[in-house]
């Protein structure tokens, strides 16, 4: 093949200056040779059993929840509970084979559920983790690093190799040239400089965009709620845990209910979340500017906004008169919120586009969730969680079933 | 009181009372005039429950962030009365700010600035070398708050001359005729910090070149960002200063295009000083509220100036310390402060963009 001599010389000019976390050293011509496997096959499930007990044997777990929570996915019974519901059909299915995965900057765990992602799908896997020093990459890459030292595991070990190289590196442009799938993980900005460079014709790209997220409360059942603290929890969770950054953590919150619980249930709501807020965050100094400036700059754009008296600048509330499609623009992040007050679920399908990802909800039951996504058609939300679940990891993520997703289908017959 | 009775205040000659009664109204009236002229100003303030017939102390008055500016077109004035636009690119990215001025505000910025400057050198116009090369200014391409600032000290100088070429490099020879001719003259030099640092300094260290500036007065501004990263404070930059050519008179100052023309000036103590036309507050980053002397918070600045445009009110990107007020030794009244630096970019969690370069 003509091709591949030149592909060697790009790819030598393209490997250097990569930090290679695992293997310390690679033939990435035999790594590309090697076959895909079965999803859920049992080589992967044992590895990712024991990479969770290696994990769970690193005294630095307990400092990092993170880490600890994606130990705990690992599990060979959280495994094959979520294989159970995976096995509907008799086809058979094998990895697409070498994945490239582009992992947030901003975000430590993130690569390794990616890399879980697509281990479990059966594939090879190029992981460019984030090009920041954190300690939960170190924890997690020597977990594996020790895992290939075990010859048992040595069909998975060999299908993972992890990378770390600043942006400007052509390191992107020779991966991608040999991926079957690209995973960009972090926003608009980046997928569209990843996808500057080419992939095979057959290969494609998964992306992970900038996206929005909400939260209805039912304030008739919410009002009766025994632990408000509880929910508050989630719901810093779900939004100051990640700075209210991450595309999962919502901005609007829409109240649905009688004009009394309503009001009733902000006191409480919001009452509950400052205290935790008060106890576990702090607003940097160009945040509070950030707020005000959102604030005045939301103020000019939409109409009839009014900001609701907090006692400082750890929340942030906008209180709206109108519903308007624009909202999604004027968003900040760690701790800034607009509500409106809905008549109904399908009062907000009007604004709902493409961008909404998450839907937190709380005193709302299965039956209308389903009803409204199954009748009033939204164009976006590809997911709806209680408060407190939504960055919980799943295979099924941004509306993308990744498991079928990242495997083919062998049809025989 | 009008804002022209104000104009003929001396500038560091009123205490904190005096200052409350003159201000208050002028600040007062000057919200309530953007509120009227100004649609998006309106918005903002009917947002946040402002009382158009409240008559509020100026420390409890709204203040718009100077970042909105750039985010938005705010003017006070038909579009046809502005006679000159202020831009700056700021830090925070590409986006410039636009400052709309009218004839009233461009004016009443030069007589204030003259008046604050002229307490420093004298009412006399003096001999000046500006430490830039004259492309900042002649360059309309190139002009920015670099080239604003030129030319609004530009005012004080009797005879001027630019001390840098086009390369940046030191046009010693004509530097020493010039000092020459004005032997006898106090000279005023400008420029801004790190160029004077860069460029003037670093080259007459260098090239041993011996200048007698010891009569001269120095005036710079532009802020300490770049100096800060090769750790150099103020007080080492005039120490070092003087040693090369004996320059004893160095004051920095602190503005902004968002309020051009009301300076804070840096004392003989080493202090930043607010003048009788604008104020500084202190705010705490946790609720806004003011902070007490010694303690850091984000810089408030108020000015009476601000007539086209509503910036009369106007919270920076900036850290600073309120240091004392009507107390300094050097005997001007009013607040005196010092710059912490920068408010630092926030280190945000969450799946933001790979790839964007942070600035």
């Amino acid at each position: 093949m003509p091709r591949l001599e030149a592909a060697v010389i790009h790819m030598y000019k393209s490997l250097k200056d990569i930090e290679f976390i695992f293997p310390k050293e690679i033939d990435i011509e035999a790594f590309a040779e090697k076959s895909s496997f079965e999803p859920y096959s049992e080589e992967v499930v044992n590895y990712l059993d024991v990479l969770s007990k290696e994990l769970n044997k690193d005294p630095n777990i307990r400092v990092y929840p993170d880490v600890a929570t994606f130990s705990f996915f690992c599990r060979r019974a959280n495994i094959l509970s979520i294989k159970k519901k995976y096995l509907s059909n008799n086809f058979l299915r094998l990895g697409r084979g070498i994945l490239f995965h582009i992992a947030p900057s901003n975000v430590a765990v993130n690569f390794a559920y990616s890399l879980l992602s697509g281990l479990l799908a059966g594939n090879l896997n190029i992981v460019r983790v984030p090009s920041k020093n954190f300690e939960q990459i170190d924890i997690i890459s020597k977990a594996i690093e020790k895992i290939s030292k075990k010859s048992e595991h040595e069909f998975i070990s060999s299908r993972i190799v992890l990378v770390r190289y600043d942006r400007l590196n052509s390191a992107t442009s020779y991966f991608s040239s040999i991926s079957d799938v690209r995973i960009i993980w972090g926003g608009d900005e980046t997928i569209s400089q990843v996808r500057e460079n080419k992939i095979p014709p057959r290969s494609f790209d998964i992306t992970f965009a900038d996206r929005y997220s909400l939260c209805a409360i039912n304030a008739d059942e919410y009002i009766n709620e025994k632990f408000p603290n509880k929910i508050a929890q989630g719901f810093y969770n779900d939004t100051y845990l990640f700075d209210q950054n991450a595309c999962t953590a919502p901005h609007l919150l829409v109240w649905l209910g009688t004009k009394d619980n309503v009001n009733k249930a902000k006191r409480i709501f919001w009452d509950s979340l400052y205290d935790i807020v008060k106890l576990n965050y702090t607003v940097q100094p160009v945040i509070a500017v950030d707020k005000l400036t959102s604030f005045y700059n939301q103020s000019v754009n939409m109409n009839q906004i009014t900001k609701s008296v907090t006692p400082d600048n750890l929340i942030w509330r906008v209180e709206l008169q109108h519903l308007s499609k624009n909202i999604d623009e004027f968003r900040c992040s760690s701790g800034y919120f607009s509500e409106f007050h809905a008549t109904s679920l399908s009062e907000i399908n009007k604004i709902i586009d493409k961008k909404y990802q998450t839907l937190a909800y709380y005193g709302i039951s299965n039956d209308e969730l389903n009803e409204f996504m199954k009748y009033e058609k939204p164009k976006g939300i590809d997911r709806i969680v209680p408060i407190g679940k939504t960055s919980d990891f799943s295979l099924i993520w941004d509306g993308i079933d990744l498991i079928n997703s990242l495997s083919r289908v062998i049809e025989i017959k | 009181m009008d804002i022209v009775d104000i104009l003929n205040v001396s500038p560091y000659s009123i205490d904190k009372n005096e200052k409350e009664k003159l201000l208050n109204p002028v600040l007062n009236e000057l919200t309530n005039h953007h509120y009227m002229n100004c649609s998006q100003f309106k918005k903002m303030m009917d947002s946040i429950g402002y009382d158009f017939e409240k008559e509020y102390e100026y420390s409890e008055l709204p203040f718009l962030p100077v970042r909105l500016f750039k985010m938005l077109d705010l003017l006070s004035v038909e579009q046809k009365k502005v006679v000159k636009t202020m831009t700056s690119s700021g830090t925070t990215g590409q986006t410039v700010s636009r400052i709309y001025l009218d004839r009233t505000t461009a004016s009443n910025q030069t007589k204030v600035l003259a008046k604050i400057v002229s307490s420093f050198i004298g009412q006399k116009r003096v001999p000046m070398i500006i430490v830039d090369n004259e492309e900042v200014v002649k360059n309309r391409k190139l002009f920015s708050a670099r080239g604003a600032g030129i030319l609004g000290f530009s005012m004080f100088g009797s005879k001027r001359m630019y001390a840098l070429d086009e390369n940046m490099e030191l046009k010693t020879e004509a530097i020493i005729e010039f000092l020459k001719k004005h032997k006898n003259e106090k000279v005023f030099l400008f420029g801004f910090t790190f160029i004077i640092w860069q460029h003037f300094y670093k080259q007459m260290l260098e090239k041993e070149i011996k200048l007698d500036l010891s009569k001269a007065i120095l005036i710079h501004g532009g802020g300490w960002k770049k100096l800060i990263n090769e750790s150099i404070s103020s007080n080492d930059f005039r120490k070092r200063l003087n040693s090369v050519c004996g320059i004893k008179s160095v004051h920095d100052y602190y503005g902004m295009v968002e309020q051009t023309g009301s300076i804070y000036m840096e004392c003989e103590k080493g202090h930043l000083h607010a003048p009788v036309f604008s104020d500084i507050i202190i705010r705490r980053q946790t609720d806004f509220s003011v902070a007490e002397i010694g303690e850091r918070g984000i810089i408030q600045v108020l000015s009476i100036l601000a007539h086209s445009y509503p910036g009369h009110s106007l919270l920076t990107e900036d850290e600073g310390v309120l240091l004392g007020e009507d107390d300094c030794s050097c005997g001007r009244k009013g607040k005196y402060f010092k710059i912490v630096g920068r408010l630092k970019n926030a280190e945000i969690r969450g799946c933001s963009d790979t790839y964007v370069q942070k600035s």
